[in-house]
């Protein structure tokens, strides 16, 4: 196991790397110029200094290195000194943002709690309303429940984020005016008060992304055990007198979760990316709304980051399903 | 069991020996493969019902405005921000024009990039797929490169695309072609994988059956065994992905549009319309409401389309 996952995180890096590539030579098409927003009457060497000193003069390879360079080694020296107070990345040049001309990863770190806490959380809020109703409509396959389960999750994945958002925002803020339609970051927990506003802007984005997600897990999971109900151990379960709770709820939902497990670990990246919308409709300043500025002000560093920041993520949570499928699949032997 | 056997009559040889050694001969005429499929189909109501309205939507949007004869662009200015009426059944929007009409524009083009980018996604993907199950030595290299674009964060890499190509393509084609060229594009070369994925898979099996051997045994050709052989009998995952393609498709373009980066404001799609509608949400929320629902209904028929012909289409549920 050890082996396997060793060897999947080194096969992991040429992969990294190449994807690293693919967006750097999709940005270095790009038509805009950085330049472009300085008034017109600066003369022709300036602008071409200007370009110089954000690092456009090299050739293209020599740039490629630099970045890579940057993000894999400068930034994590960064990271140790900020926690360890050493001072390793003193004077080395970081990656810096055309927009703000300000260290790139120190605003992602700005905005990463924004986007985890509302995409965390609608996840596991996803995750917990999805195994229920998978477990019960497979248990009760056909029933009524079961098809309403079914219409449910089909709606849910038919309908786009950016709809149920903006229907929610019209019941809810609109007309009811119970949860504000605008994501407040500036917004300070220490009190109750505090709490329960944060509470109440946190509902409606939480909810449209809890409902994307349960509707795909809840078909994984009744898919799953449906697979399961009519294995012989569970006839062996039964027979030798068990109650229907332990066998539905112990011998059937441990199998079954197997499958569902790196089902939900390899949808994290997705829900990260299908963030950037709902991010977009509640106006949360998580990262996704970052990446949209960012390409609207043709920020290409900024840019290149968020989008390796996010391929990152992608082959992480593969990883972390292929070996958490041979952790609890004791047939699965990957050696 | 929908499937009758055909029922058999032993043959008519009687007292003579030989009469044991007569074929049975079948009363029933033999039944059609897609007669079968279309029967399982029909039995699934909820797949029945969206290819009805899926059909009606695409029929709504595209015979629609010949008997709607208001122009999608047209500008009214006295008549804006007018709600619902006979003059204008969805009302008008903040420049005077009619929603109605503005929808069935919208929808037009909603649906020909659903399509257009499913049909690239499919030609792209099948072929893929086909090559990388049939010649075992681009199997390694050709999955490889499907792994690689599965980890491409793909959202994010279509915004870029988007922002990056707009202009260029712009000045090529004119506004509008260039920037359906560059949707249907970026959504094609993005979308492909799950199809390849999926018919490698068939393929592989496929190629070890008898068939296969056969025809290989009278000197079919490659191309000719990918073409009469191979390519239709794995329609059937294809076909499914078509349904769940031009889904895919139409939420992605709509997603575009809505985050602003998709096609121009005068050209109206759904998305388009949504994003536009959400300025105004306030005063006139009904006009979010409208392509929300386009878009939502369509996509929810097809996907029930696509259920019903997954079931249609996999000989072990048929008949059950």
């Amino acid at each position: 196991m050890l082996t396997f996952t060793i060897r999947r995180l080194v096969l992991s890096i040429p992969t990294l790397l190449f994807i690293s590539l693919v967006i750097f030579l999709l940005l270095e098409l790009a038509p805009g110029d950085p330049t472009a927003a300085q008034p017109l009457t600066i003369p022709p060497e300036v602008r071409e200094r200007l370009r110089e000193a954000l690092g456009l003069g090299e050739p293209l390879h020599v740039r490629f290195v630099k970045w890579i360079v940057q993000f894999f080694w400068i930034e994590p020296q960064v990271l140790l000194d900020h926690l360890f107070g050493t001072s390793f990345a003193e004077g080395k040049q970081r990656l810096i943002s055309w927009q703000t001309r300000s260290p790139i990863m120190d605003i992602v770190v700005q905005r990463l709690p924004q986007t985890l806490w509302v995409v965390g959380l609608s996840y596991v809020v996803g995750v917990l309303i999805a195994l229920p109703i998978g477990i019960l409509s497979a248990y009760r396959q056909y029933s009524i429940f079961d098809q309403i389960g079914t219409f449910v999750s089909m709606l849910g994945f038919s309908v786009p984020t950016f709809f149920t958002g903006v229907l929610l925002i019209v019941i809810f803020s609109v007309h009811l005016g119970w949860f504000p339609s605008i994501y407040d970051t500036t917004l300070v927990v220490n009190s109750w008060d505090n709490f329960m506003a944060q509470l109440r802007q946190m509902v409606m984005p939480v909810f449209v992304l809890a409902l994307f997600n349960a509707a795909q897990i809840s078909r994984f999971m009744r898919a799953s055990m449906l697979d399961n109900l009519n294995q012989d151990y569970v006839r062996t379960a039964r027979a030798k007198g068990l109650s229907e709770r332990v066998v539905v709820l112990v011998h059937v939902l441990r199998n079954s979760m197997i499958p569902v497990v790196t089902v939900i670990a390899l949808g994290v990246p997705q829900v990260f990316g299908g963030a950037i919308i709902t991010e977009q409709v509640f106006k949360v300043n998580g990262i996704g709304q970052l990446l949209i500025t960012a390409i609207q002000a043709n920020d290409l560093p900024m840019v290149q980051t968020l989008t390796f920041i996010f391929a990152v993520l992608i082959v992480l949570f593969n990883l972390i399903a292929d070996v958490l499928y041979g952790v609890l699949d004791p047939r699965i032997r990957y050696d | 069991m929908t499937e009758p056997t055909p029922k058999v009559i032993p043959g008519s040889g009687g007292a003579t020996p030989a009469g044991a050694l007569t074929d049975p001969v079948p009363v029933t005429p033999p039944r059609s493969h897609w007669r079968d499929v279309w029967d399982q189909f029909k039995r699934h109501k909820g797949a029945l019902l969206g290819g009805i309205i899926f059909l009606l939507i695409v029929l709504a949007v595209f015979i629609g405005p010949f008997f709607w004869s208001i122009d999608a662009t047209y500008i009214d200015i006295r008549a804006r921000n007018q709600g619902p009426s006979l003059a204008h059944p969805f009302g008008t929007d903040q420049l005077g024009r009619d929603t109605m009409a503005r929808m069935m524009a919208g929808g037009q083009t909603s649906v020909a990039v659903g399509i257009t980018a499913m049909a690239l996604a499919l030609v792209l993907g099948s072929f893929v797929g086909l090559i990388a199950g049939y010649f075992r030595k681009l199997d390694g290299p050709l999955m490889r490169l499907t792994d690689l674009f599965l980890a491409l964060p793909l959202l994010p890499l279509l915004l870029v695309m988007v922002m990056l190509f707009r202009g260029s393509l712009n000045q090529a084609f004119g506004p509008e072609t260039g920037i359906f060229i560059l949707i249907v594009g970026a959504i094609g070369i993005t979308s492909w994988m799950p199809t390849a994925r999926i018919v490698r898979g068939d393929v592989l099996a496929l190629k070890e059956r008898e068939f296969v051997l056969a025809a290989r045994s009278i000197g079919t050709t490659n191309t000719k065994m990918i073409i009469r052989h191979i390519l239709p009998n794995v329609m059937s995952p294809i076909m499914v992905s078509a349904t769940l393609g031009i889904a895919n498709a139409i939420i992605t373009e709509s997603a575009l549009s809505f985050l602003g980066l998709g096609f121009p404001p005068d050209f109206p799609t759904w998305g388009r319309l949504l994003f536009d509608a959400v300025d105004y949400l306030q005063q006139y929320p009904e006009r979010v409401i409208w392509p929300g629902v386009a878009i939502s209904l369509t996509v929810l028929s097809v996907n029930y389309l696509g259920d019903g012909l997954r079931d249609a289409l996999d000989p072990r549920i048929r008949g059950r």
